[in-house]
């Protein structure tokens, strides 16, 4: 299959190209940009006129929701859902039922997801067995099963001297560990952000401390392990500032921050609504102030939708006993775009944090137009306003507090592997 | 931000879920509604007509006696046909969830609601339910939500500091104990800088107090004989016996020592301080006996004007 994408305006923010140009693609791969290789005869050509032509989008962090919870979603809803959104290579966390923690699950896993042809699955294998906080992982055996990262989800190791061994482990074969920083004392019990709206909602809270104090333990083991670990979900202002004093002393340490956090903060939990319910909580205005310009200014690496699809029972329930997390694969790309805009950011710049900043932190060949490169492309119109509601959202999970929001950005065509896998 | 659940269109109350948000005209004529219904009692037949033909469902999935109670008295003075559910007992631990259950008793007819729940914010759920399904003539009357509301405790509350006090505007008013875990604080706080106390402070100990609650309009104290003094209207608080001991407090005697209320410390406050407790009172614990049972206690006069001052939101909201 060849394929000739014309008239698009490419932003390739690896290869600093934002120009109008032409692509080119056989054999699942990218072969030219700019010139048709000679000889190249096309058998489909996309118009790509008035559109941007831009590596397909990579997610840090998207539950499937298989094996275990397929009421909640499945592998092809939501891999259905990413390519709708124009995100082509994604990591999910193992915190699936049961838990990524052996390689036989992984297996099946990529397997399963290879078989849709849609978008290419990197899964987290578990630190720990079950992701309980006490037995190591086969580690080994489940990298070569297609692990490229180790995590705990958002769970915690609560047992230090665990959390130390795993990073050592890692260290040892190099591997990455993300860690999604919370103290589970300071964390107990609470539901939101312990601030002004929580005291007045009448919601158990969450501390900024609870981050601070996780990332505080984490920074000391990674200055003693040399691992590299990446800091998951961060939500807080005084949590960022860690981070990067810990990077200035030269640790290998990342971070991303997630779509909802970006955009929304504590009050927006308005009377109750459960779609504001997440894991961090939303924060003061103050953090999210802190977290837009730390990823403007690449303090924060990169942003993920944190994709988390729940099924409406679990949502609709007094806010405390709601089920945390929005579903986010087909905002990623709009409310980034909203983000930049917000921020008077060139449009490359907010595409590296999805595409190619992604895409390092995840060490896959992803997230670049270059020729030679798997041909995985997102063809969006950053004008089309589409409106967010139930309906038009292919993900099975149906949760977002962006339900009802018009928002710029919309994905026409998205090719995985030289292939398109969707176009409307 | 949403749009205030509990007023309609018109800026008149649909439901009462919290005091937060509720403008002080509306609270005065809930206070200035409840005034004849206390005569109600009097009579010879304590009985008004007004929610004749009504279905008012205590829907109680937290326990409690006293709440229901008055709830119960007062919707039967209006004529309503109540209906006791204790839900903690029955269908949710079958697996029915919350709004299956509304949505069951609503098919039943249910004209009004009186939601208890331990969780924070329950009642909004059940509020923003009728409105998405349609049902505009079904209320909602929060009893106590998790540790956000006790709506009908804050406004009888008001009713008795009005009835002693007469006017807000002079007072200063002391808020004491658990307040972190406390609904009636909440909506205590919020009834009493809506109706233009030019002081209300927040005394107990750093464990029990919610992280920036100067920012709901209160001063904070710590020591108890500081914050008493000089002041018109004293609140006590329940403390629950789960918080009595572990990480938040030691010992309920040291408790008493410090946060209780004993005629001594209550000396500090001006001499006609009256003293509320919302009920059922842990004596010895939060407050002494002799201050439980003493002149200056309005606490029997509280539970009184309950019924009063349900009756009237009771009515308002059938009225609407």
């Amino acid at each position: 299959m060849k394929i000739h994408i014309r008239n698009g305006h490419v932003v390739d923010p690896a290869n600093r190209i934002d120009a109008r140009q032409d692509l080119f693609i056989a054999a699942g791969r990218i072969v030219a940009v700019g010139q048709a290789p000679e000889g190249f005869t096309a058998n489909r050509t996309v118009d790509a006129a008035g559109l941007i032509v831009a590596p397909g989008l990579v997610d840090l962090s998207a539950r499937l929701r298989e094996p275990g919870f397929e009421y909640k979603a499945t592998l092809e809803s939501e891999l259905g859902a990413a390519v709708a959104g124009g995100v082509t290579s994604l990591a999910c966390p193992p915190d699936t039922d049961p838990p990524l923690d052996e390689p036989g699950l992984v297996e099946m896993l990529k397997h399963r997801a290879r078989n849709l042809n849609l978008a290419h699955v990197y899964p987290h294998g578990a630190l720990t067995v079950k992701l309980k906080g006490q037995t190591l992982t086969e580690m080994g055996e489940l990298a070569e099963a297609g692990c490229v990262a180790f995590s705990q989800a958002n769970t915690v190791v609560q047992d230090t001297q665990v959390l130390m061994r795993a990073l050592q482990y890692a260290a040892t074969f190099g591997y990455s560990v993300w860690l999604q920083p919370q103290d589970s004392y300071l964390a107990k019990e609470g539901v939101a952000h312990d601030g002004e709206v929580a005291s007045r909602l009448g919601l158990a809270g969450i501390p900024v401390l609870a981050e601070t104090v996780a990332i505080a333990t984490v920074v000391q083991l990674v200055r003693a392990t040399g691992v590299h670990v990446h800091f998951a979900r961060i939500s807080s202002a005084a949590g960022l500032r860690m981070i990067e004093e810990a990077r200035a002393e030269g640790l290998k340490v990342t971070c991303d921050v997630s779509i909802n956090h970006l955009h929304l903060c504590d009050v927006d939990i308005g009377y109750f609504n459960a779609h504001c319910r997440m894991e961090p909580p939303l924060r003061a205005q103050s953090d999210r102030e802190a977290l837009r310009r730390g990823l403007a200014e690449g303090r924060i690496d990169a942003v993920c939708s944190d994709h988390t699809p729940v099924d409406d029972d679990a949502k609709q329930l007094p806010f405390a006993e709601a089920e945390t997390g929005a579903t986010g694969l087909e905002l990623l790309l709009p409310l980034t775009l909203k983000w930049a805009q917000e921020m008077k950011l060139p449009l490359s710049t907010a595409l590296a944090r999805i595409t190619s900043d992604a895409a390092r932190i995840l060490g896959i060949p992803a997230g670049t137009l270059s020729p030679g490169a798997n041909a995985d492309i997102c063809i969006f119109d950053p004008r089309a306003d589409s409106r967010i509601s139930r309906e038009s959202l292919r993900s099975q999970g149906k949760n977002t507090p962006f339900l009802g929001l018009e928002l710029a950005g919309l994905t026409r065509y998205t090719l995985a592997a030289g292939h398109v896998v969707f176009e409307r | 931000m949403a749009k205030n659940p509990q007023l309609n269109a018109n800026g008149e109350l649909k439901h009462l879920l919290s005091i937060e948000g509720l403008p002080r005209d509306i609270i005065s004529a809930i206070l200035d509604t409840a005034e004849p219904f206390t005569e109600v009692a009097e009579r010879e037949v304590k009985k008004l007509p007004l929610l004749r033909g009504k279905s008012v469902f205590n829907l109680f999935f937290e326990n409690s006696t006293r709440t229901r109670t008055t709830f119960e008295i007062a919707a039967k003075r209006l004529s309503a046909d109540v209906i006791n559910l204790n839900v903690s007992t029955s269908s949710t631990n079958k697996g029915e969830t919350l709004l299956d259950t509304v949505d069951n008793l609503v098919a039943m007819q249910a004209d009004m609601f009186v939601v208890r729940h331990a969780s924070s914010g329950a009642p909004y759920l059940i509020a923003q339910h009728l409105e998405s399904t349609n049902r505009p003539n079904v209320h909602v009357v929060n009893a106590g939500d998790g540790r956000h509301a006790h709506p009908t405790q804050g406004l009888l509350d008001m009713y008795t500091i009005r009835h002693f006090k007469r006017d807000f505007t002079q007072l200063t008013v002391a808020i004491i104990g658990d307040i972190l875990h406390s609904r009636v604080a909440r909506s205590q706080i919020h009834a009493l800088t809506t109706l233009g106390v030019p002081e209300v402070r927040a005394i107990g100990p750093k464990t029990l107090l919610p992280t920036d609650v100067e920012r709901l309009g209160v001063r904070v104290f710590h020591d108890m004989r500081e914050g008493l003094k000089g002041v018109d209207v004293v609140m006590m608080l329940r403390l629950q016996n789960e918080r009595m001991t572990g990480s938040l407090l030691p010992s309920p005697q040291e408790y008493f020592k410090f946060f209780g209320l004993t005629e001594e410390k209550l000396a500090l406050a001006k001499p006609d301080a009256i003293v509320l407790h919302p009920g059922p009172m842990n004596r010895g614990v939060e407050i002494d006996s002799a201050v439980a049972d003493g002149v200056q206690a309005v606490i029997l006069p509280q539970v009184t004007f309950g019924i009063a001052v349900r009756m009237a939101v009771m009515s308002m909201l059938a009225r609407g």
